[in-house]
């Protein structure tokens, strides 16, 4: 943030008015690093959110002051109508439809990128050399974002398989598309067509359909926080583009969140990123699954009934709860909840174990646990808990298979070998709920549930839990009467 | 080397410095042990039972003369002028209780001597020193001892008892301070049977009695009362009024009071004032902890006991020594801990760097080390993520790719700071090829600039550019460093929230949508779209992230 910030706009404005306007930015951008440090923890994380909210209205403030009443007065329209539809957004939207709602916004955020570029381009004064070259990155990154969020969007709402769509010399169709955006690229730096930005755009959009459709439905969490680290590079290409620094800074804010985001799932998956990005995980070793896998687990599965387990639970002292995205799916947390607090009340130790890539979103199991009302101080990440294993009686897997599947850690040819995983199977009793024997999102058998220690609890989360705190609360009126 | 171990001569003071037991693990681990005559006779450890663990039994001035001598009450400065430690050999070794602040005159004179001192009331409450912690083991004592000296005096069952007679309910007990003794008290109590609550103004403690069984009693003005190394700090007027009233709710109920709230260098905080024991039943008993510092209760009469209106005062300063034997063992074992820790018979030396020895240094050689360079404050969960991040930058290891002008000095502290090993050890490698591919991209530009383009234009257009690009730089570590540090548990507040703030991009939308004739051209409608879509972004996740962020509750 140097004092020589300059904008786009002729020279005929007031040097005062862009001091001024540059130094509001400098506040806006201060608070936006302080917003992002007030999620360092719950208790911080609000005041955080409202430095974010005071960081924008003097960011939009400031600017409005450098046009100085030359703004279109359709803006505030725009503006009017933008905050009805967001505050709608957001107030409508379920905790458990919070991905798709976040890869929505991405895409939101690509897009208005891609028209800035375009208006800068349409401009009466064409853009010199050097500012081609950005605003070309700018709208090239924006239109990767906006298809791509927009199929993520698709993907996480179901209307859009989850199952990786892979086109045959699928790497070499992204190595052609890059190849030709460059050369469009260089062509527009040269002379500045506009058909040129424009073949470039259409041509980003295909590789963003094309990225992210390659990408199976249990990499989803990359996929939304590398969307995320796009959107804000995208801003920050923007800044380049427009001579702002306000931009360039939040972007970058931005495009390392989501990048560390991004890197944290791909580690929680024991994964390298770029297989992710350019992956289309599960089908990528062209090994026929299935029939001729090595470690084929054998046995039979146990049931366990709800009484049974309901039973087991009053008797023990220590219990943790795996959840998944079964239990988003059942919309389960609130019966979940329950559990927990009849077993709390009856002296129960009651924890959560969340794994990293638990859920569709990094941190989704927690924002629904925190809708339930389940306090966040039982809700413990897998470095905290997995060394508990061994001593808690009771672990329940509530719609989770990949997160906690053995095979990750004993065999070497299971696809997610190696991928750090929850160890239930150290507890004294594992209670899978599960609606029925299926695979997980990755397509893996789970030898868990042949373990000895396993038993399964089928039926749907919400249904199979409420069952367990009928019977539970039954044998406490008995005990008690 | 050779251990002396002392008899213990103030009045009253039955243990010794260590029990049989631990000697034959010295003995075992290689040191010479000489052990006064009789120095265990206050305990019932005979002589031969030392013997037996393979020491020497000695006369006092052979005991006196050993190399490292081993006490327990600081060494006794009489009024003539006469120390104890004047018996020492000039630069030996004394290990005891000291407290330094309070005997400045003591730490003189052995300093005269030019003896090595450490203090085994100043070993630092951290977990990796709780095995030498002696402050510990003799508060556990003489928590358990207050319980069972107010049984003692207590007219009554602890439990509840119903006999043919008819029913007896069982006592009440209040603990005020929910430290090592309280909580050793709580136990006691709880195992006779009695239902008892404990009172601290710390809100951590609240788990640890709960855990006990005992009932947690609190103020419900907010405000914590945690301070340095695990004690409580003083509190304010309202807090403390509040206080009070609990008390005197709590004083008309309650069969047994065991006070035992500390503040260090300070004396005892008085909170059991006169009308309180007033308002006890006859009969009621108190047992004051805090006797040695002047007590908590207002009436106490430290190292007695008395009755104040049929109520039992119980102000023993002396509580551990009243059971010398177990305490000797504690005491002792603590000390063998803490020579271990020193590198026992084979490799024993002072070692400045060892963060559980060094606070404990009150003298070597006669020079004054105490009090030792201070410390890292209790609460790691706040410091340690802030710190960690901080030294991640510096800290770029040996077998990173990067050949780097950072300072390497700084990555010691980094690797001593416990925990947090999954993220904090990646990024320290992530960012170090950030800053080797942005030391890159730097120097190709730059070159580009400076060679690529005609010389007029470069200036200008190279300026701007290489400024915009620092900034950029700037903010990508910014935001590494910051984002690092959030839980978890909020990433996806965290995306949303991110997902707002990259609403910023509005204001390319508002800067494009400028029409200076009022216009609508394409270029300032496709603009106008831009502010829309930006808009709905921000309004949107903000809103969303606050939806979140108000779910969380503890």
């Amino acid at each position: 943030m140097t004092e020589s910030i300059q904008t786009a706009v002729p020279t005929d404005v007031f040097r005062t008015s862009q001091l001024l306007s540059n130094a509001a930015y400098l506040v806006a951008g201060i608070l936006f690093i302080l917003a992002l440090r007030g999620l360092s923890s719950q208790e911080t994380a609000r005041r955080g959110n409202a430095y974010g909210v005071v960081g924008m209205l003097i960011a939009i403030a400031a600017t409005l002051s450098i046009t100085a009443g030359a703004t279109h007065p359709l803006v505030l329209a725009a503006i009017a109508v933008a905050v009805i539809v967001g505050s709608t957004m957001a107030l409508k939207v379920g905790m458990t439809s919070m991905p798709e709602m976040v890869a929505l916004l991405h895409s939101f955020v690509g897009l208005a990128a891609v028209l800035v570029g375009f208006s800068l381009q349409l401009r009466p004064e064409a853009p010199p050399l050097a500012e081609r070259i950005e605003v070309f990155i700018d709208v090239w990154i924006g239109a990767i974002t906006t298809t791509g969020s927009v199929i993520a969007f698709l993907k996480l709402r179901g209307s859009l398989s989850g199952k990786p769509l892979l086109l045959p010399a699928r790497h070499f169709l992204n190595l052609l598309m890059v190849a030709a955006s460059i050369t469009l690229g260089v062509l527009y730096a040269k002379d500045g067509p506009t058909w040129a930005l424009e073949a470039g755009t259409a041509i980003a959009c295909v590789l963003g359909i094309h990225l992210v459709v390659a990408i199976g439905g249990a990499d989803m969490p990359v996929v939304v926080s590398m969307l995320n680290s796009y959107s804000g590079w995208t801003a920050s290409a923007a800044g380049f583009m427009l001579d702002n620094d306000l931009l360039i800074i939040t972007g970058a804010l931005v495009g390392s969140s989501g990048a560390i985001l991004s890197y944290i799932m791909c580690k929680a998956m024991n994964r390298s990123i770029w297989n992710v990005i350019f992956g289309g995980f599960g089908a990528a070793p062209p090994k026929p699954s299935g029939a001729a896998k090595p470690a084929q687990p054998a046995g039979e599965v146990q049931e366990m009934d709800a009484p049974a387990l309901a039973a087991r639970l009053l008797a023990s002292k220590s219990v943790i709860i795996v959840p998944g995205y079964g239990m988003a799916v059942a919309r389960a947390q609130h019966a979940v909840r329950e559990l927990t607090e009849v077993l709390r009340a009856a002296g129960v130790q009651v924890r959560f174990a969340i794994h990293p890539v638990a859920g569709r979103l990094p941190g989704h199991m927690n924002v629904l646990l925190a809708e339930a009302n389940v306090p966040y101080d039982i809700v413990l990440e897998m470095d905290e808990i997995n060394a508990d294993f061994p001593t808690t009686d009771v672990a329940i897997v509530i719609g989770a298979n990949d997160i906690v599947n053995p095979a990750a850690e004993d065999d070497p040819s299971s696809p997610i070998a190696g991928m750090p995983v929850l160890q239930v199977w150290k507890s004294h009793l594992v209670i899978v709920n599960k609606r029925s024997r299926a695979a997980g999102y990755a397509g893996i058998d789970n030898p868990l549930f042949y373990k000895p220690v396993t038993k399964m609890l089928f039926g749907d989360a919400k249904d199979a839990i409420e069952k367990v705190v009928t019977a539970l609360k039954a044998d406490r009126a008995k005990a008690a009467s | 080397m050779k251990l002396g171990i002392v008899t213990e001569t103030r009045a009253e003071e039955r243990r010794v410095a260590a029990s049989p037991a631990v000697v034959a693990k010295w003995v075992k681990g290689g040191w010479e042990v000489a052990v006064e005559r009789g120095a265990g006779a206050g305990a019932s450890y005979p002589d031969a039972q030392y013997e037996a663990a393979g020491a020497a039994i000695v006369d006092r001035a052979t005991a006196w003369q050993s190399d490292i001598v081993l006490k327990l009450r600081p060494p006794e400065l009489a009024a003539d002028g006469a120390c104890e430690a004047d018996q020492m050999r000039d630069g030996g070794t004394l290990v005891s209780y000291i407290q330094p602040a309070e005997h400045p005159a003591l730490v003189e004179r052995l300093a005269a001597k030019q003896l090595t001192v450490l203090a085994m009331d100043q070993v630092p409450r951290i977990s990796r020193a709780q095995k030498m912690d002696a402050l510990s083991s003799m508060a556990n004592i003489a928590g358990y001892r207050a319980v069972i000296e107010a049984a003692n005096r207590f007219g009554s069952f602890f439990t509840g008892q119903f006999t043919a007679a008819g029913k007896v309910p069982p006592a009440k007990v209040l603990i005020i301070g929910g430290g090592v003794a309280g909580l050793a008290a709580l136990g006691a109590a709880k195992g006779l049977g009695a239902i008892v609550r404990a009172f601290d103004v710390r809100p951590s403690v609240e788990d640890q009695v709960k855990s006990l069984g005992g009932e947690f009693l609190t103020v419900t003005i907010k405000e914590s009362g945690e301070g340095q190394g695990g004690y409580a700090k003083e509190m304010s007027k309202e807090f403390l009024e509040a206080e009070y009233a609990l008390f005197r709710a709590q004083a008309k109920e309650v069969d047994i009071v065991i006070t035992t709230a500390l503040i260090p260098g300070k004396p005892a905080p008085k909170l059991w004032f006169a009308d309180m024991v007033e308002l006890m039943k006859p009969g009621s008993v108190i047992v004051d902890l805090a006797a040695e510092k002047g007590g908590n209760c207002e009436l106490t009469r430290p190292g007695e006991v008395i009755d104040h209106k049929g109520v039992t005062i119980v102000g023993y300063t002396d509580l551990a020594s009243r059971m010398a034997h177990v305490a000797s063992d504690l005491y002792g074992t603590n000390l063998l801990h803490f020579l271990d820790e020193m590198g026992g018979a084979k490799s024993y030396k002072v070692d400045h760097d060892n963060d559980a020895v060094r606070p404990a240094l009150v003298l070597e050689h006669g020079v004054k080390r105490w009090p030792a360079p201070p410390m890292k404050k209790p609460e790691p969960a706040e410091a340690k993520p802030a710190a960690a991040p901080a030294a991640k930058l510096a800290a770029v290891p040996a077998p990173a790719p990067v050949p780097s002008p950072t300072p390497v000095a700084a990555a010691k502290p980094a690797g001593k700071s416990h925990g947090h090993g999954g993220p904090s050890a990646a990024p320290t490698r992530q960012s170090g090829i950030a800053l080797s591919v942005i030391g890159l991209v730097l120097a190709a530009v730059w070159l580009y600039f400076r060679f690529g383009l005609p010389d007029d234009a470069a200036s200008a257009q190279s300026v701007k550019l290489l400024q915009h690009i620092t900034v950029f730089v700037m903010a990508v570590f910014v935001g590494f460093q910051v984002v690092w540090n959030v839980t978890p548990a909020l990433h996806t507040p965290l995306m949303a929230v991110t997902n707002a703030i990259s609403g910023i991009i509005v204001v390319g939308g508002l800067l494009g949508s400028r029409s200076d004739d009022g216009a609508l051209s394409l270029s300032v409608a496709i603009a106008v779209v831009a502010t829309l879509f930006a808009t709905i972004n921000i309004a949107g996740g903000f809103l969303v992230t606050r939806r979140m962020l108000a779910m969380f509750r503890k």
